[in-house]
């Protein structure tokens, strides 16, 4: 690992102020991303700026309905919160199906949301990547790649978004709250991360001097009818290959309302809206589930060794919305 | 930079650099070599210790960060998973076995809170028995490369009752 200035933020202003006047800095909460990268070489920020001790670790019912979350809250204490559980079941189930319980209790909502894929290429320092290097190519591509993104992937990265907790933020049009010193922002998180066209060094619509403070879920009635389902190479404690996070609900045999995000499969957190948009007021039947994930699908790219991730995918949102419509429709 | 640390009770005093990992600096620095260092990148569970209860893995933990905290590292610990590791046969070469009980001490904690786990059909129920699927999906953070599955569920499942 680099060596690194350390500095303890007090206050949001200190960490805000910090960031601003310090060439080559890094906000550090969890750290289990980013000391790991550290250590690989990958981040050598000259300036480590500690931020675990500001104020960000709430969870409130705000009068819409919505909850608001602080950035430092950690991924175990939002997925055991009994509101998210019984509100937002998709995003508790998506948080837990992720990593183990020791770096659930360590990592936070903000750097869940900011966490850097896990592509072998990324983290190996003698291959081409856009990503840690830029203009250096791409060895993924034509690669070992059966992890690769398939949808939302350029000529210069098909590295996937590695978060479960993003896709079921995606799937509740959640909202990120940024602060720096010249205010607050806003951003719905369908805007949050890029896709990597010719920049893939560039993740997130997030500015230098920017922290995320809040994560802000809207009121979803429908996500009380909702799941996330993962699909991996082992049972527990692995990344996605692919992921569905879905919420269903349906009135007289026709889809009133659905939901439904992709993990695994993409380039950032992908909300598939083509698919939503062919069933909303058509038959909830298993037919129409497959016809809507094939249109999502229609766009995906996939190469030698990740094109089963298409297939895949078909199925796993069917058998998604098949469960939804099952346990929200008991007979 | 001159740290204070709580470890197992006491306050330590060390003399670091901010790049130290909260295991380097039980290892190397204080001479607690219980923790083990496996994977040194948050794959393997081998570094579990408990901070203020809760468990972490100190691989990617700086020292620096962990200031006022209460860590628990095996050194520190008298629990009768110990013992009934040792009955259940619930290690072969013994280097996973720091972290597998003090990932378990941390397990049981969070499911009496009433956490819930990836294993758990019922989101919305307070408490699950720790029946073997939720055991060993609570402790899949921790591997064993020699195995010693069974032993582990066992000796969890013991003391859990």
């Amino acid at each position: 690992m680099n060596s690194f200035s350390y500095v303890s933020a007090p206050d949001l202003d200190t960490a805000l102020r910090t960031i601003a006047n310090t060439e080559d800095v890094k906000f550090l909460a969890g750290g289990t991303n980013l000391v790991d990268l550290m250590r690989e070489g990958i981040e050598r920020p000259g300036t480590v700026v500690d931020i675990t001790r500001l104020p960000l670790t709430g969870i409130e019912e705000l009068p819409d309905g919505g909850i608001r979350v602080g950035a430092l809250v950690s991924n175990s204490r939002l997925a055991a919160d009994p509101v998210i559980r019984t509100r937002y079941p998709v995003l508790a189930r998506a948080i837990l199906l992720g990593a183990s319980a020791q770096l659930r209790n360590m990592a936070t909502v903000g750097g869940n949301l900011l966490q850097r894929t896990r592509c072998l290429y990324f983290y190996d320092d003698v291959a081409a990547c856009n990503k840690r290097t830029p203009g250096s190519g791409c060895d993924a591509i034509g690669g070992f790649s059966r992890s690769s993104a398939v949808l939302g992937a350029s000529e210069h990265c098909i590295a996937t978004h590695p978060s479960d907790m993003a896709v079921a933020l995606a799937m509740l049009d959640a909202v990120i709250e940024v602060q720096s010193l010249h205010g607050t922002r806003q951003i719905p998180i369908a805007e949050f991360h890029r896709v990597p066209g010719d920049t893939p060094q560039i993740e997130t619509v997030l500015a230098a001097d920017e922290l995320i403070t809040a994560v802000t879920l809207p009121p979803v009635p429908v996500a009380a009818n909702s799941h996330y389902r993962k699909v991996r190479d082992r049972a527990s404690y692995a990344f996605a290959l692919v992921s569905v996070a879905a919420a269903l609900a349906v009135e007289g045999g026709v889809v009133a309302e659905v939901r439904i995000a992709l993990g695994g499969v993409g380039t950032k957190p992908w909300r598939a809206v083509e698919a939503e948009r062919v069933l909303l007021g058509g038959p909830a039947t298993e037919e129409a589930f497959a016809r809507a994930a094939e249109a999502e699908l229609a766009a995906a790219v996939g190469g030698p060794q990740n094109a089963f991730k298409i297939e895949l995918a078909r199925r796993t949102i069917v058998a998604t919305l098949r469960q939804l419509m099952v346990e929200g429709n008991p007979a | 930079m001159e740290i204070e640390l709580r470890i197992n009770g006491s306050a330590q005093r060390l003399d670091i650099s901010p790049q130290v990992s909260l295991l380097d600096a039980l290892r190397e620095y204080l001479g607690l070599t219980g923790t083990k260092k496996g994977c040194d990148q948050g794959a393997c569970g081998a570094c579990t210790v408990l901070a203020d209860g809760q468990r972490i893995n100190a691989c990617l933990a700086l020292a620096v960060q962990y200031q006022g905290r209460e860590i628990t590292t095996i050194e520190g610990v008298d629990h009768p998973l110990q013992a009934a590791f040792i009955r259940t046969d619930g290690f072969q070469c013994g280097y996973c076995t720091s972290g597998q009980i003090c990932s378990a001490i941390g397990m049981l904690a969070e499911h009496k809170d009433g956490a819930p786990s990836a294993a758990t059909e019922d989101l919305a129920a307070t408490s699950e028995e720790l029946d073997d699927d939720e055991i060993r999906e609570r402790m899949s953070g921790n591997l064993c490369r020699c195995g010693a599955y069974n032993g582990i569920v066992s000796a969890i499942k013991e003391v859990a009752k």
